[in-house]
């Protein structure tokens, strides 16, 4: 699908930028004229996304961060989050409600709510090579009001 | 994120205030645990009204004071829970592990 338009984001994985990700992401996707409800489940998603990559891609090391957002033709909104870190051995049990290898402060619900607030979710993940978490969705123009 | 405790009663009221990510979210469950140590309440009243974003890190500071509490024989409330955050909730279903009654009576101050 051609994109319309896109950013891309590169920063290290500190806990500190997960807030500025996701408020980017919000910010590019504001020009598809999104909901309160539909912007705010972009940041939750951004953000799931986003701590996955720093807690578990680099549990011991600072490692980089790539940030996609790319609006296609149709409307809908395209985010790509990939880290070269340490990979996902079994992604389908990564995936699992409440399953997870972190502490008391993971609740294990990350990919349950990615899946949930976006209409698809692909994950590509390789043992030591790192993990590419793409996700979709399409914002349907308000009555009233153009998108783009 | 800031947090704030007081004893009333019984119950510990934790007010929490700001965007409730993972950068917050393991100081806040240290500091929510040491609080619940020593004040050793019958309930713990979590009052997200302050609270401007919150992803499934908000979900792990629930489960923990809710596993917590039982422990200590104790119940949790949640109130005030702004429309995004309530959505995270409700798409984990934590809602039906953490009883209905919990989450109700959201007008009590």
């Amino acid at each position: 699908m051609k994109s319309e338009n896109y950013i891309s984001l590169v920063f290290p994985s500190r806990s500190v930028n997960e807030s500025f990700a996701r408020m980017c992401v919000a910010c590019f996707a504001a020009q598809l004229d999104p909901n309160l409800d539909e912007l705010g489940d972009i940041k939750t998603a951004v953000s799931e996304a986003v701590t996955n990559a720093i807690v578990h891609a680099y549990p011991d090391s600072i490692g980089k961060i790539t940030l996609k957002a790319k609006i296609n033709q149709n409307g809908e909104l395209h985010i790509t989050v990939r880290d070269t870190g340490k990979g996902i051995n079994d992604v389908v049990k990564a995936m699992q409600p409440m399953y997870t290898t972190g502490g008391s402060d993971r609740s294990g619900m990350g990919f349950t709510i990615m899946e949930s607030f976006m209409d698809k979710i692909r994950v590509r993940s390789k043992p030591g090579k790192g993990t590419s978490v793409d996700m979709w969705k399409r914002i349907v123009p308000r009555s009233g009001g153009a998108a783009m | 994120m800031e947090s704030t405790y007081e004893l009333h009663e019984g119950a510990l009221w934790i007010r929490l205030k700001g965007e409730l990510d993972h950068h917050g979210a393991k100081t806040l469950i240290s500091k929510l645990s040491s609080q619940i140590d020593s004040a050793l309440p019958l309930r713990c009243i979590l009052d997200f009204s302050g609270i401007s974003f919150m992803d499934s890190s908000g979900l792990a500071v629930i489960l923990y004071t809710h596993r917590r509490m039982r422990e200590l024989g104790g119940s949790i409330r949640i109130i005030h829970l702004p429309d995004q955050a309530a959505r995270v909730v409700n798409a984990s279903g934590i809602d039906r592990l953490i009883m209905q009654d919990e989450r109700s009576g959201s007008d009590e101050e």
